[in-house]
């Protein structure tokens, strides 16, 4: 079943990436994301008797309305559009199972050049980092059987657990970006080390605009012997 | 083992004279009714570590050390081989304690007549004999400590070489809530002092942080980011029946529980910059809590008294301000500089973190009198205390 979802949206992943291919412009407005789960598929991990149990689907309980909880926040960026996009339910691309993710290899050198950098208390991607979202994008059709681990990252000037939920969030805008190129956002995992693991120490403006970051970590199937 | 075990250990009854210490009661607390209002008395006849772990407990709980003629109560006692008090009060000529200590190192005793004075004289319950669990680097990664409240006594809990983030205690339990990247992922781990086992309660692709566990006990708020934005969930203690309470596209964090187990505050960039906001914990409506005059509101933690929420507000470049709010008023105060305030099961005292050259420190806050003390700094750069309560 995992399996089968997984090819599916692998295939769709490469229509829509050829679809696409020539078109430079950077995705505006929601998209909506064929094949994207909407709830997580096989979000329980397996960890023996202390495995977290789901939330039953059906289960009313589960959906409460919230009359102000689905905002459409619109991000002033550059452009005046919303630039992460959402698909027409209005809910967040829900994310794989972490077990999809293991035995990889990590290949941290392979897309380091293309770190995304945020602006302060932001998590939109700004319209001058488009080209290496295209670059990172382009090496992820390339390798139909490479994933992506995306670490967010926050600068010093916030509170210890609100940067962990902005890195995790800028992690996140990241992955939608690359969904709205075509790649499949199950091939996607994030992970947010808050401020925590900044790229320069120090106090400055110039510390602190490297340090609000996104990182691409490519994950390489291990080899066959 | 119950926290207030200790306490019971080491405040064993030797001396005479609790009779006369009960007449004078109600004269005594309306006297000293206004916490805002510093104790003013006298103490002699400690020595060494007694001596200032009775001035620490007194100076941060509403008492102030002046001469015998100003005291309104004068304390005396000894510290050879135990602990001995007796506190008069002036205007009266009545003791209204006299109390022997047996058990428990020097250090346990000189904290339970201290809290023996703040009970004689204000009727209300002290904190001396408290614990805090906060986070201490090591390395680039960090550990879970437990200590003293005063930061005496301190334990590392965690050896995992990894982060951790955000210990949460168990109320009335020995038993903490954390997150860990031990295993390639942050995953809230619920760990047991007594027994030290640990079982992980979330582990969902992404961030799962922010445990806390309701003052009933029952329940666990967290944040996980399964959904494809860092949401507020609650589920049963061991991460079971899951239920997921926001559905924003922005991140929430930090969700604490009102004392009536009934209400979730958090934090979330729903109106563009951080601020606080509350849902019922059976899920409904978001509801923004006004901090009027105090922008980029994070890390709320409500008082066990329910009269106020101590959170952290920013202000230009990494400068934080404690700041406590009604939730029943929105009257805001700014305190002190510091950030991620937890209160004391008294609801007057805070400890906080703060940031000095480089590194972090731990201080303690008593609100109505604003009176700080640094928590004794042994480990290393030390943040997100939280108090057991």
């Amino acid at each position: 079943m995992k399996r089968t979802q997984l090819i599916f949206s692998l295939a769709l992943g490469l229509l829509t990436a050829l679809s696409t291919v020539g078109c430079k412009k950077s995705p505006k407005g929601p998209t909506y994301i064929p094949g994207a789960p909407t709830r997580a598929p096989g979000t329980e991990p397996p960890f023996g008797s202390t495995t977290p149990s789901g939330g039953k689907p059906g289960n009313g309980a589960e959906r409460p309305d919230l009359t102000g909880g689905r905002p459409n926040v619109q991000d002033p960026g550059a452009s005046g559009t919303p630039i992460n996009p959402i698909n027409p339910n209005g809910d967040p691309l829900a994310l794989s199972g972490l077990e999809m993710f293991e035995n990889m290899i990590m290949d941290p050198a392979a897309l380091a050049s293309y770190t995304v950098y945020f602006e302060f208390d932001k998590s939109s991607v700004r319209a001058g980092e488009n080209g290496k979202m295209e670059e990172v994008a382009k090496v992820l059709r390339t390798g139909m059987a490479d994933k992506l681990l995306i670490e967010g990252h926050c600068d010093e000037r916030g509170t210890e657990g609100y940067n962990l939920a902005l890195g995790e969030r800028r992690a996140l805008s990241l992955r939608e970006y690359l969904a709205n190129l075509g790649i499949g956002p199950d091939r996607i995992r994030t992970i947010s080390y808050g401020e925590a693991r900044p790229a320069i120490p120090g106090s400055t403006e110039e510390a602190w605009s490297k340090n609000r970051r996104g990182q691409f970590i490519l994950l390489k199937p291990k080899p066959l012997k | 083992m119950p926290l207030s075990s200790l306490a019971a250990v080491c405040s064993i009854l030797l001396g005479v004279g609790s009779a006369r210490a009960e007449e004078p009661v109600e004269l005594r607390i309306s006297k000293w009714a206004d916490p805002s209002k510093l104790i003013p008395v006298s103490m002699s006849g400690f020595s060494g570590e007694v001596d200032s772990v009775v001035r620490f407990d007194l100076g941060i709980q509403g008492f102030s050390f002046v001469g015998a003629s100003e005291a309104g109560y004068l304390i005396t006692g000894s510290n050879s081989g135990r602990v001995e008090g007796h506190v008069l009060e002036a205007a009266t000529k009545v003791h209204v304690l006299d109390r022997a200590y047996s058990s428990g190192s020097m250090r346990i005793q000189a904290h339970a007549f201290a809290d023996d004075v703040i009970q004689a004289v204000t009727g209300k319950k002290g904190i001396s004999l408290t614990r805090i669990a906060y986070k201490v680097d090591a390395g680039i990664n960090n550990e879970v400590v437990v200590s003293d409240y005063d930061g005496f006594a301190a334990n590392r809990i965690t050896q995992d070489n990894a982060l951790v983030f955000a210990p949460a205690w168990a109320p009335g339990r020995r038993m903490l809530y954390y997150t860990s990247y031990k295993l390639g992922n942050p995953d809230i781990y619920s760990h047991d002092l007594t027994t030290g086992a640990r079982q992980i309660v979330a582990r969902y692709t992404g961030l799962n942080t922010g445990a806390a566990i309701s003052p009933d006990g029952q329940r666990l708020a967290m944040i996980l980011s399964k959904g494809g934005s860092p949401d507020v969930y609650v589920s049963d203690v061991r991460g079971g029946n899951l239920v997921q309470l926001t559905r924003t596209k922005e991140d929430e964090s930090s969700p604490c529980w009102s004392p009536d187990n009934q209400t979730l505050c958090f934090v979330s960039r729903l109106q563009g910059r951080p601020s606080l906001y509350t849902v019922s914990a059976s899920g409904g409506a978001v509801k923004r809590l006004m901090t009027p005059g105090v922008a980029n509101a994070t890390e709320p933690d409500w008082s066990p008294d329910g009269k106020s929420i101590a959170f952290t507000t920013q202000r230009g470049g990494a400068n934080f301000e404690i700041c406590v709010v009604s939730p029943s008023r929105g009257d805001v105060k700014e305190l002190v500089s510091g950030e991620d305030p937890s209160w004391a099961p008294n609801s007057r005292t805070l400890v906080f973190s703060r940031r000095s050259k480089g590194s972090r420190v731990l201080s303690l806050l008593d609100v109505p009198t604003k009176q700080v003390k640094d928590v004794k700094h042994i480990l290393g750069s030390s943040s997100q205390p939280c108090w057991a309560r």
